[in-house]
């Protein structure tokens, strides 16, 4: 009896194996694959081929001309396309490491064993980098309004006098410094936390057995150890940095006389209010070039750490 | 002495992380406060700490100006259809590299880590050119499906499902389970996590997108959020009042998801890359 109904298990296990499915082993990948790739072929690739073909062509409405070089020389005296370089450069060069800077100071101090309240201080520092890049740089540009503005009514209750932030040139840059730092600290900061709670308490306990200070232990332990997590932050920061748009669109429209204007901003000038489109793939190449060329120099580095 | 010590650097501590907190929040504090005051008052010098009663009024001209309700609708709309759809997609392709050996495997990853690398401003300008020639202009499937196959997406999915142990996908196979029902129920159900995380990263990014629905979307009715609240900054007059309301209304709903997820909203929006 038992084996009978051994027998008919069996049977009816292989009947199940030989069922015809849609998809088998062998051809199920493609399915599972197909749809991502299909649109990653139409809308990534193929714009990325015909954006390089549209840079070396003038496009007047529909009539497009192959133009050769000359969107790329046009780039080469314009100097606007150089401040829009100059200026993503430079916020690049200050407000990563300030920001970077501030993320760490705040990980260290809620990292350190005499807080409380750990989760309340983490919820509210992340909280800026939920809020839409629109929403911040509309919030800040209300704050930071010359004549009526919060900010410079505090400036003026310690005697500093107002401060045209967004109508003087260089100030103009330092309001679009503030909003990308109020946005991206927090942000930076749980990373460096998870990278800190990541160190072996154990280092820290052997090296004050060997009689090394907080200060000693910082330098020696925490920073080393935490230099994939550097690494990291500054790789994701720098790309951004290049892609900068929102901030300065909302804030500034990259004025005071080009003081904001961005790679990408002025991508969209020229693309989209010019309808200059051979002109603005040609801007769209160089981002590309200097993108890769960044995120070349930066492996480097990494590899060089690495050895 | 030594206890002195580190009770002073323990209020020290204290003082700069809650100077920070108010940074970090404050403007958001001003921003709630803003979208209860008539324009003119969110200037009043020293700021009002306390709500107004200007909250209606404000919603009723910026609907006016705006028609938020279905403003409001589209940004949902969009968001949430693109979630969904992208986290399956994604999960998918993502599921077939992890778990599969098949011709021109390389072939597809590399195509993957290629537009992963490429700025996506690159794609820009074709890309408005192929939605004009589809007449695709001011439509959701526009600001849906260019960006519906997220290489990022795939490749954080890759990395979850390498993790999953290929035993119980053979045991499945053995028990007679096809390969749609091993992916539905056996695969998805154990990388929940990294869906989640997946999920709010892309409904995240999406909510808040700027560039690309500026470009697609002209017509008000169309608008998101974004899109809405830097066309009332285009203004000849602004009103204040109703720009810190659509602030507002931007930022309320992901400020509540975010506190009732937090855990899966910070691993997601950090893109899974910080692992608790």
């Amino acid at each position: 009896m038992a084996q009978a109904e051994k027998i008919a298990e069996t049977t009816a296990n292989i009947r199940v194996k030989n069922r015809k499915y849609l998809l088998t082993p062998k051809s199920a990948p493609y399915i599972f694959i197909g749809p991502a790739f299909v649109f990653i072929l139409i809308f990534t690739v193929y714009p990325v081929i015909s954006s390089l073909f549209l840079s070396f062509q003038q496009v007047r409405g529909v009539e497009k001309s192959f133009v050769g070089f000359a969107n790329y020389s046009r780039l080469f005296h314009d100097p606007i396309f150089y401040k829009s370089l100059l200026n993503t450069f430079e916020i690049l060069i200050i407000q990563v490491p300030i920001m970077l800077f501030l993320a760490v100071l705040i990980a260290v101090g809620l990292h350190s064993s005499l807080i409380k309240a750990k989760a309340f201080f983490r919820i509210s520092y992340f909280m800026p980098a939920i809020t839409a890049l629109v929403a911040a740089s509309i919030v800040f540009m209300i704050l930071l309004d010359e004549h009526f503005g919060l900010v410079n009514y505090l400036l003026s209750l310690v005697g500093i006098d107002s401060i045209h932030w967004l109508t003087k040139p260089f100030w103009a840059k330092v309001s679009v410094i503030v909003v990308m730092t109020w946005r991206w600290t927090g942000y930076n900061m749980v990373i460096f936390l998870a990278g800190l709670q990541n160190i072996p308490s154990e280092l820290y306990e052997a090296a004050s057995i060997d009689g090394a200070g907080k200060v000693k232990q910082f330098f020696m332990i925490t920073i080393p150890l935490l230099k994939p997590v550097f690494i990291f932050t500054v790789v994701m920061s720098t790309i951004g940095t290049l892609q900068l748009f929102d901030e300065p669109f909302i804030l500034t429209h990259g004025g005071p006389n080009s003081a904001t204007m961005t790679i990408t901003l002025y991508l969209y000038e020229q693309g989209f209010k010019f309808f200059d489109f051979g002109y603005a793939s040609a801007i769209a190449y160089v981002l590309v070039l200097i993108t890769a060329l960044v995120s070349w120099i930066q492996m480097k580095l990494v590899g060089d750490i690495k050895e | 002495m030594i206890t002195q010590k580190k009770l002073s650097t323990k209020i020290g501590i204290y003082c700069l992380l809650v100077l920070g907190v108010i940074l970090s929040i404050g403007p958001f504090y001003w921003m709630l406060i803003g979208s209860t005051l008539p324009s003119g008052e969110i200037f009043h010098l020293p700021p009002k700490l306390l709500p107004g009663d200007y909250l209606a009024k404000n919603f009723q001209s910026l609907n006016e100006s705006l028609g938020i309700a279905k403003i409001f609708w589209n940004s949902i709309f969009i968001a949430i259809v693109y979630t969904i759809a992208s986290t399956f997609i994604c999960a998918m392709a993502g599921y077939a590299f992890a778990k599969f050996r098949f011709k021109g495997k390389n072939f597809f990853f590399f195509i993957i880590l290629f537009s992963l690398m490429i700025p996506f401003q690159v794609t820009l300008i074709p890309l408005f050119e192929l939605m004009v020639s589809f007449n695709w202009l001011n439509t959701y499937q526009a600001i849906i499906l260019p960006s519906l196959a997220s290489p990022f997406a795939i490749y954080l999915m890759r990395q979850n499902m390498q993790a999953v142990p290929d035993s119980i996908i053979e045991a499945s196979r053995v028990d007679g389970a096809g390969e749609l029902k091993i992916f539905f129920s056996v695969i998805l159900p154990v990388t929940r996590p990294a869906l989640a995380a997946v999920a709010i990263f892309q409904f995240m990014s999406q909510w808040n997108s700027l560039l690309w629905p500026l470009i697609t979307l002209n017509s008000k009715e169309m608008f998101t959020l974004p899109v809405a609240l830097s066309s009332l900054i285009g203004m000849a007059r602004i009103d204040y009042g109703q720009l810190m309301l659509g602030t507002t209304l931007s930022t309320i709903p992901i400020m509540i998801f975010f506190l009732v997820l937090q855990k899966q909203f910070i691993s997601g929006i950090l893109g899974g890359s910080v692992k608790e």
